[in-house]
């Protein structure tokens, strides 16, 4: 595997990774390239780029409402490496892209392979694409490729099933932190305490981070007290929403300094 | 006639039996007719189990006898407002609660559609109704097997459960019949196996209703029990092998056929099955033939549909 921007990102042991999540051609539809570089710059460790999807399966309301925006904007995969490679050479920032298995599979594995290469994405999460059919059918090419590609565990995914994320992952482990969709917050529990534990004595190989209900600092430093860093995409989604790309600093700010 | 008014009853037996065992305290299901709600909802009040129904808003309003009758069965009935609002949007209220609630919920699945192993579990619990097929064909005509067997296709539950024990016999002839909506070449229709190309749906690889992006295209027709976009891998496979045939009947045809059957057996039929009917008027059969056509539902759901057309049949 080549070392591509997403692995370089833990290298640094001591230093907490910060992982934005937003919907690409949202709030407007050329409003990518300029979230993207204003989190760059903001020192945001990985940007993970949501690819509007008209069946978001995984996703609760914000991301859902988000991405029909984009959809009606006229965002498409094809808009967004466009965007993407535009600003290439502005920001150094490592880019995961996050999208549904169907979108990927009718824009051809292929091209995909080749657009993620020349638009300098690092990364893919693909929520719904079984592991058995990855590896089967896309562990060998993404390899070849130097794409990271991240699988997600929940409290409910067995040790067994953990291993074998962790096996196939070459980005990071996306540890989902509660059993729920995108952007729901359950109590931080006991059994949400236990669960991390367990995933941070496993002695697992790839690097964790910690997402689903991450909308503040506070939780922010939680989920870092047992992982490599955290994500968080609804909560910077609402603050798009409200202020557009205008306080972007600011919202990076209150959950890494002060 | 099943009891509930479809097939659907079929398949949530057998999934209640599954939910106990697997120690499941609260069931989930979407619907679009409401015939697999008022199913699930029935299983549920048998058992003593709580029941959340989601249900497109635009279906709750054209199957409101249905919304009724789960109520009165105590389930709750939760509309689902994205998209289009019908069959595949509650579908995905349904799957984002069981991604919420994944302890104690199970989730009964209304078709042979989803992720493995729904398609083949539904398609068992179905198969009920071939082994039935087999059984009175034998009774009533001497065969062992029929000649064709006709079935319409939602999500494919009742075709599959239709064919199923039938599927290695080559000589046994399958049509399927999707819903046309306004017509196939209009931008409102439901018929997967002309309109859809290859693609994943709620965890199954089949065919659907998308455009070149890979964005899910909102289905129509008159009938809220076959407005998906998508249709069951083992009917995709079917088609594209050429082991079945597929027709597809408008809401017109549909209409018709359903006010034919009423007047000439006196039975009202499901809307759903009323595509099934509609195509003894368009496909030509010798005299000699045994068709065993699929009833899969009545349609004292549909009334006010049918009431609303009756100066024009
Ligand atoms: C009477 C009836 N027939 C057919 C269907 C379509 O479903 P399937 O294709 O799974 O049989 C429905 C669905 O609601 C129905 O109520």
């Amino acid at each position: 595997m080549t070392n591509n921007k997403i692995n370089r990102v833990f290298e640094d042991k001591n230093h907490k990774v910060l992982n934005i999540y937003f919907t690409a051609g949202y709030p407007n539809l050329n409003d990518t390239g300029t979230i993207i570089k204003k989190l760059a710059s903001a020192k945001v460790d990985i940007i993970e780029l949501g690819i509007p999807y008209s069946d978001p399966l995984a996703d609760g309301l914000t991301i859902q409402e988000s991405s029909q925006k984009a959809l009606s904007n006229g965002i498409s995969l094809s808009m967004v490496f466009d965007q993407v490679e535009e600003i290439k050479n502005d920001h150094k920032t490592a880019i995961v892209m996050m999208g549904y298995y169907n979108q990927f599979l009718q824009y051809g594995i292929d091209k995909l392979i080749k657009r993620i290469g020349d638009s300098g994405v690092d990364g893919l999460i693909i929520p719904d694409l079984p592991m058995d059919h990855y590896q089967t059918h896309y562990n060998s090419k993404f390899e070849e490729a130097g794409i990271a590609i991240s699988f997600l565990i929940t409290p409910e995914t067995s040790d067994e099933r953990i291993k074998e994320a962790d096996r196939l992952t070459s980005g990071f482990l996306y540890v989902v932190a509660q059993s729920s969709i995108t952007g729901g917050v359950k109590d931080v529990s006991d059994q949400q305490k236990k669960y991390f534990e367990r995933i941070q004595n496993m002695s697992l190989k790839s690097p964790k981070l910690i997402g689903f209900g991450i909308h503040n600092k506070e939780t922010f430093d939680n989920a870092c007290q047992y992982a490599e860093g955290a994500i968080i995409g609804s909560a910077f989604i609402r603050n798009l929403k409200e202020h557009g790309t205008d306080r972007v600093n600011d919202f990076v700010d209150k959950i890494v300094n002060c | 006639m099943c009891h509930t008014g479809a097939h659907k009853i079929n398949n949530t037996i057998g999934q209640i039996l599954l939910a106990e065992r697997l120690g499941k305290t609260r069931i989930i299901a979407e619907t679009g007719a409401g015939q697999h709600g008022v199913a699930t909802a029935t299983v549920c009040a048998l058992r003593g189990i709580e029941c959340i129904v989601y249900m497109g808003e635009v279906d709750i309003k054209r199957q409101a006898p249905n919304v009724a009758r789960m109520k009165m069965l105590g389930a709750e009935v939760r509309p689902a407002k994205s998209g289009s609002r019908t069959l595949k949007d509650a579908t995905n209220e349904a799957i984002r609660d069981w991604i919420d609630n994944p302890i104690d919920t199970h989730y009964i699945i209304g078709s042979v559609v989803g992720p493995h192993p729904y398609p083949d579990m539904v398609a068992r619990f179905q198969a009920i109704i071939s082994k039935e097929i087999r059984m009175q064909l034998k009774e009533q005509t001497g065969q062992e097997i029929p000649d064709h067997i006709i079935a319409c296709v939602g999500g494919g539950s009742n075709a599959a459960g239709a064919l199923y024990h039938f599927l290695n016999e080559d000589d046994v002839n399958f049509i399927l019949v999707e819903a046309a909506g306004k017509g196939i070449d209009t931008d409102h229709s439901a018929a997967t196996s002309v309109l859809g190309t290859h693609g994943v749906i709620h965890g199954s690889m089949t065919l659907l209703m998308q455009d070149e992006d890979g964005q899910i295209i909102e289905p129509y027709s008159i009938s809220a029990g076959l407005d998906y976009p998508g249709i069951g891998p083992l009917h995709a496979h079917l088609i594209k092998t050429g082991r079945a045939e597929v027709h597809s009947a408008t809401d017109a045809e549909a209409l018709k056929a359903a006010f034919e059957l009423t007047r000439t057996e006196g039975i009202i039929p499901a809307l759903e099955t009323a595509h099934a009917f509609a195509i003894l008027n368009e496909r030509k059969f010798e005299n000699d033939d045994v068709v065993v056509i699929n009833l899969s539902g009545r349609g004292d759901k549909d009334l006010a549909t049918y009431i609303s057309h009756l100066d024009r049949y």
